[in-house]
């Protein structure tokens, strides 16, 4: 099988680099025939390298412990669904994972231009083809997940070997969060390859018009959809699994995922500047190079081991491989920028403050700004080694006091800029759409504020959110009353209509009430309540408005792990209303200890309990409790930038029949100019 | 954005002075920066640490007072006590030894046990004990140091219980 892999590799690795060189020299000669060559080359590569995974996937299901990787990552007793999910858990498997996602995309955009596009795609399948080789490289050379256990003996001789057992994995990824949350990642800085791919080719080609923008912004906003659902999706298992009662700690890696999240989501807004008014495609090349950068960056940040972090302490020399991949990739796109600069001026002048595309240059310079200092403070530790020879780090406060800021300030631009007009908005229109907002902002902080809230930003931000809600709810008013007025539709109806006849703008609102929701969840967090106790049995804690009582503490045993339980009665305002049972576990094969978390869920607050240990007399139980207020609302929030990109994502059947039409009467046009000339 | 000089077919020969809408833009841009700027600047000198690992913590000696330092090492065997209120440990890296005092809130992290790669935050005392506030011990790591010989990855007991048998046989 692994055999079978190893082979399955080198020939994808001779078919990518076949498919590099014949696109570029089949567009440079004008042969479309080599050009086909190497894009079934491209096919290839994605049929070789799903063949690759399957044998992993193999030798994983089938336990061979032969294979070093399946013996680091697996054990006999790991459920089926757990022993083909740690195709990903490690280093050589993950990378996999990797160029199989580069190369099937690569095929899908093949298979979605093969008429359409024809003088950018050489180059896009060109630069795929060879981020592919990239990663087979890797695969093949440095990190080969098929490479086999020997082991030497006292005479010399060397030979392979099998362990009886697995070291199995780690039952903290024993999480069905867990075990998707690495391939939605990576879907999500995979995927950024594609625009970068067709960014690339419009610059080569000199094609700079908005044709590259429109193509890939489906190509833009699948990667963006998985990557911030990958990041949520790795906060909410940080929450229910590690026990430490937060979700989100500024963490290196943490970072290194949010970073093209962030520039991702300025590109999706800038774009639109460019398409309506040609502006910014200068800065939008450079946004796209950004993101897929930073995609990159953020793969090398984890693997490398150069910055501390409690997702990555393993020093590896891949590390080297991805910077130069980066430097190759960056300095190669710059030199392309520079040709094409003349080409790249604006086609018209910005106008107005009050406009819509001042509101997105500042969305822009907020989520950058943003993005430059998560940046900052994730690297500083290396820079401050190389030119003062001392690592410093910096921490959560220095994150939390430059994004705040700036989270609050991108709050108003979202409730402020849909309602702006492109060009210049008049006083009367301003006046119109944000007299209510705005009381209701005032009043929603009032309202805090007399609930008891004393915190500035807590009062700021629910005062925003109220404001961005007002501006949304109006915008989705409006449209359906005048879609009621000209067809005559029930509201619901209208309301239904509209948003599925305008799926960008109605979607975008809807993904903007996610963001304000998950602010919601966010500034919870300014008001949680944290306590510990030591409880014998019979006794109470009191937290806030709950009171807790230790009932009875349960103990278990079994070939898996040994467990304490406290079983916890738990009263809100004196009245009874749960039982929750945080339990400590330890794990026998891999002396793990775990805690599993019990939640108490509403949508005012979840009470969190943890079972952190047994006092040394074993007569109490040590408890943590967290009072986390709003909390829901980020999981919530989250939920609802997904409806609202999948409503985005939906295919436009008036769009494409018009687009259709469009393409058949210029292909008739050009064949009847090809006659005539 | 603005009339771009280079052009040829620049109709606007006087328009090289800034409008007001782009002096407005700029101050806009500007304010900005300096704002996030500003807020980068006093947020790091209020969370910064210094990064040492335990024999540069050592190398440190009195320089080490008074400052923020996360150390990294290792966690020696047989050293760790747990109580409610305090857990304290040794801290170990190629020979030198750090003793810790851990005096934070937050529960110990699952992954924290004798063996493990921890970063330990928090301040040197002058009677030579180190005080953490928080400790952040090696993750369910998906990518661990590379297995092999003199790798960090310890061998598997069977596989070294075989090589010291000798044996001489290959194993199935």
């Amino acid at each position: 099988m692994n055999d079978i892999g190893n082979f399955s590799l080198i020939l994808c690795f001779v078919f990518a680099t076949y498919a590099v060189v014949t696109t570029v020299w089949g567009a440079r000669t004008g042969r479309d025939t080599m050009v086909r060559s190497g894009e079934h080359a491209a096919l290839a590569v994605a049929v070789g390298m799903t063949l690759v995974l399957v044998c992993l996937d193999v030798l994983l299901i089938r336990s061979d412990f032969h294979i070093e990787y399946v013996s680091s990552y697996s054990n006999r007793d790991l459920p089926l669904f757990f022993k083909f999910a740690s195709l990903w858990a490690g280093q050589a498997g993950s990378l996999l994972l990797w160029s199989w996602l580069v190369s099937i995309f690569n095929a899908i955009v093949i298979l979605q231009n093969r008429r359409r596009n024809r003088e950018l795609m050489p180059y896009v399948v060109a630069i795929l083809s060879a981020t592919s080789l990239f990663f087979i490289t890797l695969n093949l050379f440095v990190s080969n997940p098929f490479s086999e256990l020997t082991a030497q003996f006292q005479d010399g001789t060397v030979a392979p070997w099998a362990p009886q057992d697995g070291k199995g994995l780690n039952p903290l990824l024993q999480h069905p969060a867990m075990v998707i949350h690495p391939p939605i990642l990576f879907i999500g800085y995979v995927g950024f390859v594609v625009p970068f791919a067709f960014a690339m080719a419009a610059l080569i080609t000199g094609q700079l018009g908005n044709k590259w923008i429109g193509l890939t912004r489906r190509w833009t906003i699948v990667p963006w959809f998985f990557l911030g659902t990958g990041i949520l999706l790795g906060g909410n298992w940080a929450y229910q699994e590690l026990g430490w009662g937060g979700y989100w700690a500024w963490d290196p890696v943490e970072n290194a995922s949010l970073m093209p999240w962030l520039c991702g989501t300025a590109f999706l807004h800038s774009v639109m500047i460019q398409e309506k008014k040609g502006m910014l495609r200068l800065w939008n090349m450079i946004l796209i190079i950004l993101t897929f950068s930073l995609s990159i960056f953020g793969t090398f940040l984890t693997r490398s081991g150069v910055v501390s972090s409690v997702h990555a302490f393993a020093q590896s020399s891949i590390g080297g491989w991805f910077l130069g991949f980066l430097i190759v990739m960056v300095v190669g796109a710059v030199f392309l920028l520079i040709l094409r600069l003349p080409e790249l001026k604006a086609h018209n002048e910005m106008e107005s403050m009050a406009s819509r595309e001042a509101g997105f240059l500042f969305n822009n310079l907020l989520l950058l700004g943003a993005c430059f200092a998560v940046f900052w403070g994730t690297i500083f530790p290396i820079v401050s080694e190389a030119v003062q020879g001392v690592k410093i780090t910096v921490g959560a406060p220095f994150f939390n006091k430059i994004n705040v800021p700036l989270g609050m300030a991108l709050l108003l631009l979202t409730g402020i800029g849909p309602v702006l007009a492109w060009r210049k908005t008049s006083g009367e229109s301003l006046k119109r759409n944000f007299m209510i907002p705005l009381v209701i902002g005032v009043g929603t902080a009032a309202a805090v504020a007399a609930l008891g809230t004393r915190h500035p930003y807590a009062i700021l931000s629910f005062a925003l959110c109220g404001f961005v809600t007002a501006t949304i709810v109006a915008e989705f008013w409006r449209g359906a009353r005048a879609r009621q007025r000209n067809t005559g539709e029930s509201f619901p109806v209208a309301l239904w209509r509209l948003t599925l006849k305008n799926k960008r703008r109605y979607g975008g609102y809807i993904i903007h009430f996610g963001i304000v929701v998950l602010f919601i969840g966010l500034t919870g967090k300014a008001f949680t309540e944290e306590g510990q106790f030591e409880l014998g049995i019979g006794e109470r804690a009191q937290i806030g408005k709950f009171e807790l009582r230790l009932d009875r503490i349960l103990e278990a045993d079994n070939p898996n792990y040994s467990s304490g339980r406290l079983l916890l009665t738990v009263f809100k305002y004196g009245k009874e209303v749960a039982v929750l049972a945080p339990e400590r576990r330890f794990y026998k094969a891999s002396q793990q200890p775990t805690t599993e978390v019990s939640v108490r869920s509403t949508i005012t607050e979840d009470l969190y309990t943890v079972f952190a240990a047994m006092t040394p007399d074993g007569t109490q139980a040590v408890l943590q409790v967290w009072v986390n207020p709003l909390v829901n609302f980020v999981w919530g929030g989250g939920f609802t930038v997904c409806l609202g990109t999948i409503i985005i994502m939906l295919p436009d059947r008036a769009l494409r029949r018009r687009r259709e039409r469009m393409i058949g009467e210029t292909v008739g046009a050009g064949r009847e100019a090809d006659a005539r000339a | 954005m603005g009339c771009v000089v280079r052009n040829p077919a620049c109709l606007c020969p006087k328009e090289h002075s800034l409008r007001p809408v782009q002096i407005k833009i700029s101050l806009g841009i500007a304010v900005v920066v300096g704002a996030i700027l500003w807020l980068a600047i006093s947020g790091f000198d209020e969370s910064k640490a210094y990064f040492k690992t335990v024999p540069e913590l050592g190398e440190m000696g009195h320089d080490a007072l008074g400052k923020r330092i996360k150390v990294a090492g290792n966690v020696k065997q047989g050293t760790l006590q747990r109580d409610p209120t305090l857990t304290t440990f040794v801290i170990e890296l190629e020979g030198v030894t750090q003793a810790i005092h851990y005096t934070g809130r937050a529960a110990l992290p699952d992954t924290f046990k004798e063996g493990a790669q921890v970063v330990v935050d928090g301040r040197l005392r002058p009677d030579g004990i180190f005080e953490a506030k928080e400790i952040q011990a090696k993750c369910a790591s998906k990518y661990e140091a590379e297995y092999g010989p003199g790798g960090n990855a310890a061998m598997p007991e069977a596989m070294r219980e075989a090589i010291e048998r000798g044996a001489t046989e290959k194993p199935h």
